[in-house]
């Protein structure tokens, strides 16, 4: 009767194991992330062809390519404020740092007459500073992002005019280059927009970093008695998500020709809106760059194409904003489900 | 004499049972001590009596009557109240507030200011505490006189009954001479009181009687000034013991040493060593700052003085955070798997590797090798015996025992040179317990030290090779095997808590 037993349970373990490797070969990474992607895409097929079939205009090779050389600045964004969400952390700053960091290039190419790569890098080399300072100022003084990066919003709007002098600054076709750089009729922008989104998902699914990113998100408590110290990770998330605006800022100064210290008012709000239609958690530890994208990509996709149907703002933005409600909800459900699904198998 | 309240054979189980057929008797005006180690079925009479929980047979007498409350809500309109010992006082409202949230005075929704303010006076004034202004707000006071406003709640109602479940805990001397001075009041007035204390000393001063539980049953009931507290504790230890989870084993070099450890107010003074092969175990009451004491080792905590040497080394370590302990080899199994260990959401896969993402882990410098975290983790699955469909499934899905099991794995894959274990068993199932005796064992004869904190003094003489006992902050004493006893680790357990007492 022991052997028995025993017999048993040995082929159960044995299960457990070949069965944990089967189940992983059989969901690779990638497949991971397609799963996760297709309620978006769909979504996202849907409205195209909602307003495909209700304008005349809508589906052409000129829209398609007037949203997807909009898009990057809100990407690059949204790549910086998935990481800053998937620590359970919120970053309010973009916006203002975007039009800083813009400034900064305009000064610098105008004034100093710096080449256009070194005013690049000092663009975004501003941007991260901004986002390390929010960084340390959160773990130094364990305060909640919410508000380090609120005093941000404000003090980078102030250093944005000051930088430059309250003007827009017009820089003519030294950045316009930048935009102008065109392959398979998408900009330079866009271009490293997507480097950008698929680089961060992969550090977020494949690396160790990542890993630890979801866990800070999860449960910090257990991250650092883990043995794993915290604070660097979160100073690094924040400089990252800076860094992103100093991009975003380069591709938004290139498409304009010029840096408007009022530049990126409110972006941060869109930048949330889009990871939280992407399904990242504002509660933090669950995310994915790639659904971020989506997420740009719907909001994107939805104010062209009302525009395209006579949409006034006013009507643009209660459609927009009801987006974003039903977005979260089904997420909220789609995860509830999930859950249940695990309770019942257990 | 007629009793005013009594239990009738009342039992109650869990996993194992708590209650064995209690008969206790409380007489109208009388002081009754219940006095038992943690985990003896204390607290467990109490909620029944208060209607907090109900008993799975036997049955309540109110006088004479029969008496089956639901809810402490019944229990409360019986007469019979209830002292928590826990705070669920809300930091936010003022002390007015807190005492008649049930049934704040008011005229159509407002609150009217002066009535709660002259009632809450008076609930003050019969605890002593009338200097308190009723306005002030919870957050600002210490957690002596937080208890005292809880006390004060459950005082401020006319009761017949009413049952106070350590209420000294965190008092001073001064407050508990208060508290005694409103308790003669309440036997003047007839009403029975049930006191829990591990302060043998004041139980000894107060109570006309004291009833001893151990292991869920009432084994004695001694009249004040018939017995001696040596008796009393001999008492509540008595038991015969299941050694056989201890093997001998070769005890090795030193592989940790604390030498003064103080980390204010809960660890006074702590000082020990650890060597290799060693299962070393924590015992004390609650409240001896036992876990305080490894969180302190561990840097989860700051510490204010003391020294910790790692190794054979003899300079100290500069342990700061964990960080630093877990690089040093130093792995801390939490008290609190929910929130201080687990990643519930995630993957028995993710937690298990949690600490130890390393090289092993990595290809092209620096991507996570999936293929590789998996096999390990099933590895670590089955040798464990973790019950998981397979390593995906998440960690909020798995019973506690095999959440436990998960964290084990997660510093023995670590590979850590000392592990410290805080109550690894507590609630979870008998079986998984002895599994888990099992892997402490085995840690210990692959030359691993161990350090063991427990509430269950059973437990700690099963499986240690050795047992220090923190009393109110201090290590009052470290018994070897050959010369423990439960009395003497019992009395030494209780030794500081005196001297705390009028120190504070």
């Amino acid at each position: 009767m022991p052997d028995h037993i025993s017999d048993n349970s040995s082929t159960a373990t044995a299960s457990v194991a070949s069965d944990a490797r089967g189940s992983l070969r059989q969901k690779s990474q990638w497949q991971e992330i397609g799963e996760n992607s297709i309620g978006l895409v769909i979504v996202l097929i849907l409205l195209i062809g909602l307003f495909s079939l209700s304008t005349q205009h809508f589906f052409s090779a000129v829209t398609f390519s007037t949203i997807l050389n909009q898009v990057p600045a809100a990407m690059l964004v949204a790549i910086g404020m998935t990481f800053v969400l998937i620590i359970a952390g919120i970053d309010l700053s973009v916006g203002s740092v975007l039009a800083l960091c813009g400034g900064i290039l305009g000064v610098g190419l105008v004034q100093w007459h710096l080449p256009l790569f070194l005013a690049a890098l000092l663009c975004v080399a501003a941007g991260a500073v901004c986002g390390m300072i929010n960084g340390a100022l959160v773990v130094r003084f364990q305060l909640p992002s919410f508000i380090v990066t609120l005093g941000a919003l404000e003090a980078g709007r102030g250093a944005a005019y000051l930088v430059t002098n309250s003007q827009t600054q017009y820089i003519g076709s030294q950045i316009e280059q930048v935009n102008d750089a065109s392959f398979l009729g998408l900009s330079l922008p866009f271009w490293v927009a997507i480097i950008g989104v698929i680089l961060a998902q992969l550090v977020l699914t494949g690396t160790v970093f990542g890993r630890y990113l979801i866990a800070l998100g999860t449960n910090e408590e257990a991250l650092r008695l883990s043995g794993i110290d915290p604070r660097p990770i979160k100073i690094i998330v924040f400089s990252v998500s800076g860094a992103m605006a100093g991009l975003a800022a380069i591709a938004l100064c290139s498409r304009l020709a010029s840096a408007d210290p009022n530049a990126g008012s409110g972006f941060e709000l869109e930048a949330i809106a889009a990871v939280v239609i992407g399904g990242t958690s504002l509660m933090g530890g669950r995310g994915s760059v790639i659904n971020s994208f989506f997420g740009v990509l719907v909001i994107a996709v939805l104010e062209n194409g009302l525009a395209q149907l006579g949409a006034q703002e006013p009507v643009k933005r209660l459609v927009t904003g009801g987006v974003i409600v039903a977005a979260v909800i089904v997420d909220f459900y789609r995860t509830r489900r999930a859950e249940a699904k695990s309770r019942q198998l257990r | 004499m007629s009793f005013l309240f009594q239990t009738e054979k009342l039992s109650k189980a869990y996993a194992g049972p708590v209650l064995r057929d209690v008969d206790f008797t409380l007489c109208p005006g009388e002081v009754h001590a219940l006095v038992g180690e943690n985990g003896a079925g204390k607290s467990t009479l109490c909620q029944i009596v208060a209607g907090i929980r109900q008993p799975d047979s036997g049955r309540m007498l109110l006088e004479g009557k029969p008496f089956a409350p639901l809810t402490r809500k019944d229990a409360e309109a019986s007469g019979i109240r209830i002292v928590l010992q826990e705070l669920n006082l809300i930091e936010t409202l003022t002390i007015a507030e807190n005492l008649f949230l049930e049934q704040l005075p008011n005229r159509a929704g407002w609150i009217k200011n002066a009535a709660l303010e002259k009632a809450a006076t008076q609930a003050l004034t019969m605890v002593g505490m009338q200097r308190l202004p009723p306005g002030i707000l919870v957050s600002r006071l210490g957690i002596g006189q937080k208890q005292l406003v809880e006390i004060a709640a459950g005082m401020s109602h006319r009761c017949r009954v009413l049952i106070l479940d350590e209420p000294t805990a965190a008092l001073t001397a001064i407050d508990t001479e208060r508290l005694f001075e409103r308790i003669q009041h309440f036997k003047a007035e007839k009403v029975g009181i049930i006191f829990i204390s591990h302060h043998l000393e004041e139980v000894e001063a107060i109570a006309d009687r004291v009833s001893v539980l151990r292991d869920g049953e009432l084994v004695a009931c001694l009249h004040q000034g018939e017995y001696q507290l040596d008796e009393v504790i001999r008492l509540m230890v008595g038991r015969k013991l299941d050694q056989s989870f201890h093997a001998k084993r070769a005890i090795g070099k030193r592989v940790l040493r604390v030498e003064g450890l103080q980390a204010p107010p809960a660890v006074r003074e702590v000082s020990f060593d650890l060597s290799e092969g060693e299962i070393l175990g924590f015992a004390g009451l609650m409240g001896s700052g036992r876990t305080e004491t490894v969180r302190a080792i561990f840097g989860a905590d700051q510490r204010a003085a003391g020294k910790i040497y790692v190794g054979q080394s003899n300079a100290p370590a500069r342990i700061e955070r964990p960080s630093d302990a877990v690089r040093l080899g130093i792995g801390l199994l939490t008290e609190d798997r929910k929130t201080q260990g687990l990643l519930l959401p995630k993957p028995a896969r993710v937690n298990i590797t949690l600490a130890n993402l390393g090289s092993e882990l990595l290809r092209f410098g620096g991507w996570l090798d999936r293929d590789k975290e998996a096999s390990i983790s099933a590895k670590w699955v089955q040798r464990l015996d973790i019950k998981v469909r397979n390593v995906e499934q998440t960690a909020v899905s798995l019973s506690g025992g095999n959440q436990q099991k998960l964290l084990l794995a997660r510093w023995l894959y670590r590979d850590c040179k000392v592990l410290i274990c805080d109550e690894p068993t507590r609630g979870i199932d008998v079986g998984a317990k002895f599994e888990i005796y099992r892997f402490l064992n085995s840690l210990a004869e692959a030359g691993k030290g161990v350090i063991v904190i427990s509430s269950d003094l059973k437990e700690l003489l099963q499986i240690c090779d050795r047992i220090a006992v923190l009393s109110a902050g201090k290590l009052a004493k470290i018994f070897r095997r050959e010369e423990w006893s439960e009395d003497k680790i019992m009395s030494a357990a209780f030794s500081e808590f005196g001297a705390g007492k009028v120190a504070a």
